[in-house]
């Protein structure tokens, strides 16, 4: 049992004792250390201003993801380097990507800057060679800038990234690495008292037997929506226990046939493998959030939280997920379609925790799209989120067809109706499709709110089922979508 | 990868040493490091506080009991303060016309409005206290659209000529629409954010984050009563401001400096984002209905235009804002009869303000708009249309009077035409959609002209603050503030060259109302113009006095004195400026002025719409092609190219700068970025999560950004340069003109309704609305 937290601040191991649960990096860097480089944008992780990177030990190799600290809490860093603004530049030499962002005329107010310039080190750190333009808008996403409109931003990125990468933390890896292995061990974390406490359990065991003991406890994994509730909602959350620590829940692992998610997994772990089930689900995971929020969010956490609109429930759904969840020694197994039971209310009991989700991959006779349609392309939560599956036979019928919709009802929802009419018709029967489209008006009643009104949820899955069936009949992404086009990738099914 | 704005094409001046040089911003050093300070960076002072603000759960209506008892027990907090502990006056408003009360009594008129604050030991305490005040009230139903008002801030306006009913009456093309254009939340990085240290007896210091320190300094005293003279504000540098901290900055330092006075303690106040979005005011909303007649060619004869603005609860700057919108709905084009109205409509939501632009872009968003429903109604190319109502000739004089002497018009639309290709990507887009049924291409290239100077008078005055040390150095303070828009490394520009020394030899200071007195905001894109002028006569004052010292003690005559190369050449002499300095000030010549400037030739009679209000126009024009999914609404813009006229660039870095900001925040505004209000008049878009300003994948792949070359303006601007902050927000319009395009492709002699923001769902309905027509 440890009773402090540890991580790495300038080349120097630093222990903290009696960390408050709810205490967020941020606040941690500008009040506690003074270190007022970091700035608070939004509170909420949407903004980026907030960016420090997050280097940990993978493999004996030091490797950087940029995070939100607003959202972040203290506890969840242990084991980690922090890496904020303040620490790239030598003396009076700025770091390469600092004088990339001077030479490019990057900042304007400087606000957002410090954000943008750990987004760009997360990405300089993590490639070697020259990078394009999408990874680099992918890199900022989730950084805004009101000022320049991110053309020198973007230019500073590419051009840092263009020459040969060569600063302290390069020179450095090798001994951080060292050091952080050495800060990381397998004893559980707890800071606290029973009434209030901060506890990151090494093991599922462990794990069962604290939440069994804390069941109003609540379970952090990345804190991307548990952050908001510390600092948007305003909520007391005495008893935090930190899934980031437990020993193989948070691994990936292809089976062959399906991709086995620990529930501690990121969204940046998975999104790799999710890509070789289907583009359009590699796709989906990058545009959930940002490069922020998938390094610390996870797909379990998503699925468990429940949120009407969680991205990535319609695509698990179509796709026949399930889920393994968790109390005490007793385990179970459900369809994650099951488990969202109505607004707010999932099927999981009292200190019952998901441990993991199984996707199955898609045979050759499965044709899967998802489209996710929001306001902003990037970083925006879907006002519709459509996924579909076809299985379709040698005579080109439909043997099986499951569509979900996000945004479209209280839950992430399969269009029964839709997916009956279409049932043993062939793929490209307009009749079929049109008795799809009447029955998806009879498969839900959606609601008017700030991201769309009803009246535009129901003409947009209408439109999402049509671009399915047209797409599974044959025509080609270039024809049918603005982002996300399938041509370059080579797919098993098509 | 033609990500290519040439920021280095300008051609350097050879007369000039820093003058046209793209110099980095003067803080980006420190931007990039994080060691620039913004004001909740500075180190507090032992002892301070921090306030949160409470407001009532209704957008109109009585608060009959506020029970604040468990905010006061909440550990922690050190006082609770209401309306009643206010020693002056109540009031936030720019004009102390007594609408806008730093803490509401009683009466609540919009959802967010502030009744009470709290002060406590940490910022933490204070908005965890804040949520515990028990509210009794008695509701009414508010006004929160536009159509649910007839009640307004100011009085019904408007300008024109002629007998628009018979000239609408006599016209062979009649056409009429109504249609909407959204708000805009300014979304600057760093929140709203005070914090006042109590001095001496009643004196009271205040950092605020704000573009116009001498009212938050003004506000301060009257809510204290004090004098003025008591009261310090000081800005460094704001993390963006965009007009939103023109005028709404001071609730937040009047509310920090009430809770410093209070404790006798520092207090520092700063607004969580969603606090921030709810409490502060936006770019006005409208409902524009319009009438227009044209010949058959697609000339204008007669414009009939009502703008119908969404104020807000009390009148803050509506009245200057929504005339701007009358000044630019015009935009490039000669109305020969026309009525320009304007009714400034009440409602229970926070009071709109300025937002880059200040009304402008609203305006030139209607005209634009009549020129696509011309062109469509008559199958012509928008371009065509937009080229033949194009001031020029005796077709000089603006709705309100003013002649137009300086248009750039065609020969920057010409250029942008042709280096855009737009001809030959017309034809390639009509051929594209031809062939695709979901996703159609569109084009637009819009054009800008916009009047520079406050039509507001009095504001259009500056000073500045010049010191030369002995040691060679220059100090230098004026009124304008700093944003991000690099005002204080321009005005330093003009104080280097004046004197020949290098950049590090002028300290730029942070902008102090003690320094400089009775300052104008920095708003309506001069700051540049007016505080480096107010710089110029400065160094004039020094200069002169040294001219007499060096005629006096050399016998050299001053034209054959020269200040260059970080020396001064006095004839036959050379010595540095130190040398200069210091043997002056042995002779006692006084080496500190106060510049000043004051822009010459303008005038308005607002009671007589007559006068000339702006001393000069900025132009510009963008062409931008984008794409929609006809399907989902969904839209990507393909292509930007951006020509834009500011004289002779001070500093093309910094203008590139402004013009790709501008032009991306004016997109985000008709495209991405929604304000939704529910039926209650809550705020629902009060977060980024919700709201959705321009992300970086947003900005097409070519976005190209050019300076258009001149002689520069006729009239006597800074070293020939023109005013570069709001215009080209309004190139942004070209985007949302291409969408129109895209949409009416779908239905050939069909104006497509499309109400701003184009967002998806805008989109979907103005398709759908085609199909139907």
């Amino acid at each position: 049992m440890r009773e402090t937290i540890r991580f790495i601040r300038r080349g120097k191991i630093v222990e903290v004792a009696n960390v408050d649960p709810m205490m967020t990096l941020l606040d941690y860097l500008r009040l506690s250390e003074g270190s007022t480089g970091t700035k608070e944008g939004c509170g909420e992780g949407d903004c980026g201003a907030c960016t420090v990177a997050i280097g940990r030990s993978r493999n004996g190799k030091v490797v950087y993801e940029p995070i939100n600290a607003c959202i972040q809490l203290l506890g969840q860093v242990d084991g980690a380097e922090i890496v904020a603004v303040e620490d790239l530049a030598e003396g009076n030499e700025l770091h390469p990507i600092q004088a990339a962002m001077v030479e490019k005329h990057g900042s304007q107010c400087g606000f957002c800057t410090p954000g943008f310039v750990m987004s760009v080190f997360s990405l300089y750190q993590g490639t070697d060679g020259a990078v394009g333009r999408d990874q680099i808008n992918d890199t900022i996403a989730g950084n805004l800038c009101r000022c320049t409109g991110y053309r020198p931003i973007v230019e500073a990125a590419l051009s840092v990234c263009a020459s040969p990468r060569d600063d302290k933390f390069r020179k450095a890896a090798q001994d951080t690495a060292g050091v952080l292995d050495f800060i990381t061990d397998d004893s559980d974390i707890f800071i606290g008292d029973d009434d209030r406490f901060f506890a990151a359990p090494a093991s599922v065991d462990g794990l069962a037997a604290l939440y069994a003991r804390h069941p109003d406890a609540i379970l952090v994994a990345g804190a991307t929506d548990v952050g908001l509730w510390i600092t948007k909602q305003l909520r007391d959350l005495p008893k935090i226990i930190h899934l980031g620590r437990v020993k193989d829940l948070d691994g990936v692992e292809d089976t062959g046939r399906e991709i086995l998610i620990g529930a501690a997994a990121t969204y940046a772990h998975v999104e790799p493998y999710m890509r070789t089930i289907d583009p359009d689900l590699g796709e989906l995971f990058r545009r959930i959030g940002s490069k922020q929020v998938r390094a610390s969010g996870t797909v379990g956490g998503n699925v468990a939280n429940g949120s009407p609109i969680g991205d990535t429930p319609p695509a698990l759904i179509v796709l026949g997920a399930t889920m393994e969840l968790r109390r005490r020694d007793r385990s179970r197994i459900l369809a994650v379609e099951d488990f969202y039971i109505e607004y707010g209310k999932q099927n999981r009991a009292a200190g019952e925790f998901v441990t993991g989700i199984l996707v199955p991959k898609l045979r050759p006779d499965q044709i899967f799209r998802c489209y996710k349609v929001t306001k902003r392309f990037d970083q925006d939560i879907s006002s519709v989120m459509g996924a579909f599956r076809f299985t379709i036979d040698a005579e080109g019928l439909i043997t099986e067809a499951r569509i979900a919709f996000g945004g479209m009802a209280g839950t992430p929802k399969r269009a029964k109706g839709a997916e009956t009419a279409l049932h043993g018709a062939g793929i490209r029967d307009t009749a079929a499709w049109a008795k799809a489209f009447a029955a998806l008006r009879d498969d839900f009643s959606p609601l008017d709110d700030h991201r769309a009104s009803a009246n535009y949820r129901a003409e947009t899955a209408h439109a999402l089922l049509g671009k399915a069936l047209i797409e599974a009949a044959g025509t080609p992404t270039s024809r049918t979508r603005l982002v996300g086009r399938r041509e370059g990738f080579v797919h098993a099914a098509e | 990868m033609p990500l290519n704005s040439k920021v280095d094409a300008v051609t350097a001046d050879s007369e000039l040493a820093v003058i046209r040089k793209p110099l980095p911003h003067d803080s980006a050093p420190r931007h990039v490091t994080g060691s620039a300070a913004y004001i909740d960076d500075i180190r507090e002072p032992a002892g301070t506080l921090h306030v949160a603000p409470g407001y009532a759960p209704i957008a109109k209506g009585r608060i009959t009991g506020l029970d604040l008892e468990a905010v006061r027990a909440f550990p922690g907090v050190v006082a609770v303060l209401t309306a009643a502990d206010i020693p002056g006056a109540n009031d936030v408003s720019p004009k102390l016309i007594g609408d806008d009360p730093a803490l509401a009594v009683d009466e609540v008129r919009f959802h967010g409005q502030v009744v009470f604050v709290v002060v406590a030991k940490t910022r933490d305490i204070a908005r965890r206290a804040a949520a515990k005040a028990k509210f009794t009230t008695v509701a009414e139903a508010p006004a929160i659209d536009l159509a649910d008002t007839t009640d307004t801030v100011l009085p019904e306006y408007s300008f024109g000529r002629g007998d628009v009913e018979a000239g609408l009456a006599a016209a062979p093309l009649k056409l009429e629409a109504s249609f909407r254009i959204g708000g805009q939340e300014h979304f600057y990085l760093e929140g709203q954010i005070a914090m006042a240290v109590p001095g001496e007896a009643s004196e009271m210091f205040v950092y605020s984050s704000t573009q116009h320190p001498s009212e938050v300094q003004h506000l301060v005293a009257h809510a204290l009563h004090i004098p003025s003279s008591a009261v310090t504000v000081e800005i460094r540098r704001m993390g963006g401001g965009f007009g939103g901290k023109e005028s709404q900055a001071s609730q937040w330092a009047v509310l920090a400096a009430l809770a410093a006075h209070k404790t006798g303690r520092p207090c520092k106040m700063r607004l969580d984002r969603d606090d921030d979005m709810i409490m502060t005011g936006k770019r006005h909303d409208f409902r524009v209905d319009y009438r227009v007649g044209a010949n058959p060619e697609g000339l204008l004869e007669t414009v009939d235009v009502v703008l119908n603005a969404r104020c807000g609860h009390s009148e803050d700057l509506s009245m200057g804002v929504v005339d701007r919108t009358m000044f630019h709905s015009d935009n490039s084009y000669f109305y020969p009869t026309c009525r320009v109205l304007t009714r400034r409509m009440r409602t229970n939501t926070v009071s709109n303000t300025a937002f880059r632009g200040f009304g402008g872009p609203q305006g030139m968003t209607f005209a634009e708009r009549m020129m696509d429903h011309v062109a469509y109604t008559l199958g012509k190319d928008p371009l065509e249309i937009r080229k033949l109502n194009f001031y020029q000739g005796d077709r000089d004089h603006t709705p309100y009077g003013m002649k137009v002497e300086d248009s750039l018009l065609q020969p920057l639309v010409t250029q942008l035409e042709a280096s855009s290709d737009y001809w030959a990507r017309r034809e390639e887009i009509t051929a594209f959609n031809a062939s695709s049924r979901i996703l159609k291409k569109g084009l637009a290239l819009t054009p800008v002209k916009f009047g520079i100077s406050f039509t507001l008078m009095m504001l259009n005055q500056a000073g500045a603050l010049l010191h030369l040390y002995r040691d060679g150095s220059l100090n230098l303070n004026h009124g304008g503030t700093e944003m991000g828009q690099g005002l204080f490394l321009k005005v330093a520009q003009v104080v280097a060259e004046e004197f020949g020394v290098d950049m590090g030899k002028v300290a730029i200071t942070a902008t102090r109302t003690d320094k400089v007195p009775n300052t104008s905001p920095t708003a309506a894109s001069s700051g540049t113009d007016l505080n480096a002028m107010a710089a110029l006569n400065a160094c004039n004052i020094i200069k002169d006095r040294l001219y007499t010292f060096i005629e006096a003690k050399w016998q050299v005559r001053r034209n054959q004195v020269s200040f260059r190369d970080n020396q001064v050449v006095i004839g036959n002499h050379v010595m540095s400026l130190a040398a200069l300095a210091d043997a002056a000030y042995v002779e006692r010549v006084q080496l500190s002025a106060a510049g000043f400037y004051k822009t010459p030739k303008i005038a308005w009679n607002r009671d007589k719409a007559e006068g000339r209000p702006f001393f000069y126009f900025a132009y510009g024009a963008s062409c931008s092609e984008v794409t929609i999914d006809t399907m989902t609404g969904e839209m990507k813009v393909d292509r930007v190219d951006v020509l834009h006229d500011v004289g002779k660039s001070l500093n093309p870095a910094i203008d590139i700068g402004q013009i790709e900001g501008g032009f991306v925040q004016g997109m985000g505004w008709l495209t991405t970025e929604e304000l939704v209000w529910d039926k209650q008049g809550r705020l629902r878009t009060h977060a980024p999560s919700t709201y959705k300003i321009p992300a970086a994948s947003d900005i097409p792949e070519h976005f190209r950004v050019e300076l258009f070359q001149s002689e520069g303006p006729r009239e006597d601007t800074i070293f020939k340069s023109k005013a570069v902050g709001e215009p080209p927000l309004m190139l942004g319009i070209s985007v949302f003109c291409a969408i129109n395009n895209a949409i009416a492709s779908l239905k050939p002699g069909v104006m497509p309704a499309l109400d701003a923001p184009a967002t998806p769902e805008a989109i979907m309905r103005a398709v759908r609305g085609m199909t139907a027509a």
